[in-house]
């Protein structure tokens, strides 16, 4: 395999609070190879979105900051670039769509002027060039009539329609690395299934490599080829898609697979996973799973495990891992 | 209407709770140049629930699910229409015996973060409405919530905290103990845990199935989960565009779809299996739900139907009984039609 467009190397991020210092991702490492999607799974505080936000160096400071770790997206190292040097590499070879277009589209531009300005500032477009490539990148994401919708401001368009100019603008610059935090969550059903092929076709049109932030493993299973699954800051488990959903082995990627697939365990009632994410002030001492997990022995009340292979290529993070095979 | 149609049409038993024909419409004011509108956000949609059943409804945004349940609970007053409590028309009452006959007809709403006053004790959260029903004397009421904090799981050190202090879950379970302690027939619960995460929402479904076992509750299930939908409910009513326009047991439902927006909805759903995954195809459909100002005219999802002739643009068809379900399709029920999705 050649090397990869973004390679993540033990990464921690913490935030200062009053309350003491917050561990928001440890020790985080994982690359996306050239037109591959890597899914980086989890529920709310597991670190997932402040990893993504870290990559492009948007963890406010203070009260956050990248604490140790590096990011290489072609081999460079963003964490130690300027501010002026990191200008060019958002939006040109990394951009990130996210849930709600809105946050990203400025209400009192035209979609022409919002996508424009990326086209200007990185490639230095001329006005007519702009507009032709402005149509032509609406064009490519599927928006319907685009010399017109060009025109138009973020609060005439649909939902849906917003999520394309986004995606949209994104692209503009052909980046190598497309992020994508949960992009399409806040989208119906049948929108989403849309929007998702969207991203597909044009990750491999461009091979462009694609972090999906995502807690809904039903997309996960549709669109990733590998998956890395996060717990209270730290991944878990790592593997391809086929791996982790045919022989998950950490048991709270098994518990949240029996929870996306609604499995029933007794009588008629679901599999649950008892419990709730530990509070980043109060850490489990052991294994941060250790308190909701059926299987934990005294171990892991007492030690972190560490990531350990059970097979090339397929880090998890359990005392038991190795034992627990397919089945 | 054929036999397991009519069955389908009306839940098992006598119906605890029946809608009949229920229209909403909202005005919108016009600008200086431009007239006034209006959203058909309901357009004469009829279901009933039967006591401990399950019927899940089921759609997009802006298909009228919403609004569905608050005129249910009546947040909001039908256009017309009627809602039959135990038989008593709930759409014409008002004051005293409007509260009372509610009683029996609680709502947990998606959002446990909004729903609850912030400034309110748990204690009060879920004691001060037995008060105003005149449910427990004041020196019985703390026992009470105690006891109903423990039905839904929470300890009794929860009496005193403040919806801040606690989780999503924990709030949503909150917010069905607050219902609970009207001791209802009816819970209208509107899309109740897509807001938590993945592993806390079968721990209050799971909730919800025990006290629906316990305490024989009908449950009117809005969603737009289908996976989840497919596991929890008996019937399920699929809407678009404030119709109904499929209504069907859900292990029928499971095996098959009549309705071409049904088939695409659930062809749609992500599943949690990459080999189902590749295997299947996804009916995508084009464009975005039209706009509830002005539907469609004829039939409401010939815009967007795979399957659409020049008939279904002229001509509005009836919900009308197909097989084993009832259906809002011209062709329903011919031969073939909805093609199997290619594999």
């Amino acid at each position: 395999m050649s090397a990869p467009v973004l390679d993540v190397r033990s990464l921690s991020v913490e935030f200062e609070s009053t309350l003491g210092t917050i561990h928001a991702v440890r020790d985080l490492s994982f690359s996306i190879g050239e037109g591959e999607t890597l899914a980086l799974v989890g529920e709310s505080g597991s670190g997932k979105s402040t990893a993504a936000m870290a990559l492009l160096r948007l963890i406010p400071n203070p009260p956050g900051r990248i604490s140790s770790g590096a990011v290489l997206l072609a081999g460079r190292d963003l964490t130690a670039l300027s501010e002026a040097d990191l200008r060019g590499v958002r939006g040109r070879e990394m951009a990130m769509i996210f849930q709600d277009p809105m946050m990203a589209l400025n209400p009192v531009y035209t979609i022409e002027r919002q996508i424009g300005e990326v086209l200007r500032l990185h490639l230095g477009l001329s006005k007519s060039e702009i507009l032709a490539e402005v149509v032509e990148l609406l064009r490519l994401v599927g928006v319907p009539a685009p010399e017109e919708r060009a025109r138009q401001y973020p609060h005439n368009l649909s939902g849906g329609m917003r999520q394309r100019v986004m995606i949209a603008m994104a692209l503009a610059c052909r980046p190598r690395l497309l992020i994508a935090d949960e992009p399409t969550t806040a989208l119906d059903v049948t929108v989403q299934a849309q929007v998702l092929d969207l991203i597909h076709g044009l990750k491999e049109k461009f091979g462009m490599a694609v972090l999906l932030i995502t807690h809904d493993l039903g997309i996960v299973a549709e669109t990733a080829n590998r998956v890395v699954v996060m717990y209270a800051g730290r991944k878990v488990e790592e593997g391809t898609v086929g791996e982790i959903f045919a022989d998950p082995r950490h048991p709270y990627t098994r518990g949240l697979l029996g929870a996306a697939k609604w499995e029933e365990a007794d009588g008629d009632l679901l599999r649950e996973i008892p419990g709730t994410v530990p509070s980043p002030f109060e850490m489990p001492s052991g294994c941060s799973f250790a308190p909701r997990c059926a299987e934990a022995i005294p171990l892991c009340r007492s030690a972190m495990p560490e990531l350990k292979d059970v097979a090339p290529g397929r880090p998890v993070r359990c005392f038991l891992a190795e034992g627990r095979g397919h089945g | 209407m054929a036999d397991g149609a009519s069955r389908v049409a009306s839940a098992g038993g006598a119906p605890i709770l029946e809608v009949r024909e229920l229209v909403k419409h909202y005005p919108i004011r016009g600008g200086l140049f431009s007239p006034s509108q209006m959203v058909h956000a309901l357009d004469g949609v009829s279901l009933s629930v039967a006591r401990g059943e399950t019927l899940a409804v089921v759609g997009e945004s802006g298909c009228g699910k919403s609004t569905l349940a608050r005129c249910i609970i009546r947040l909001e007053q039908p256009t017309s229409g009627h809602i039959l409590l135990k038989g008593a028309d709930i759409t014409v009452l008002a004051g005293r015996p409007l509260r009372e006959l509610r009683r029996a007809l609680q709502i947990v709403f998606q959002d446990p973060y909004a729903s609850l006053n912030p400034r309110w004790s748990i204690a009060s959260l879920i004691g001060d409405p037995m008060r105003l029903h005149g449910l427990a004397a004041r020196g019985e009421r703390r026992g009470r919530v105690a006891s109903l904090l423990e039905t839904v799981g929470l300890g009794p050190e929860f009496m005193d905290r403040y919806p801040h202090e606690l989780s999503g879950g924990q709030r949503q379970r909150v917010a069905i103990a607050r219902a609970l302690a009207m001791q209802p027939e009816v819970i209208v619960c509107d899309e109740p845990v897509s807001a938590l995460d993945v592993s806390i929402q079968a721990q209050v479904i799971n909730l919800l199935k025990r006290l629906q076992r316990q305490f024989g509750i009908a449950y009117i299930f809005i969603s737009h989960d289908l996976s989840l939908v497919k596991h929890i409910s008996d019937r399920v009513a699929v809407m678009y565009l404030g119709q109904i326009v499929e209504l069907a047991e859900t292990r029928a439902a499971r095996r098959r779809v009549l309705h071409p927006y049904s088939q695409a909805l659930f062809s749609a759903a992500p599943v949690a299996d990459p080999q189902a995954a590749a295997a299947r195809k996804r009916i995508i459909l084009a464009g975005d739900v039209p706009s509830p100002i002005e539907p469609p005219s004829g039939c409401r999802f010939h815009t967007r139907c795979p399957y659409r002739q020049d008939r279904c643009a002229r001509e509005a068809p009836q919900l009308r009984a197909v097989e084993d379900r009832l259906v809002r399709c011209h062709f329903a029920g011919e031969p073939g039609f909805p093609p199997e999705v290619p594999a």
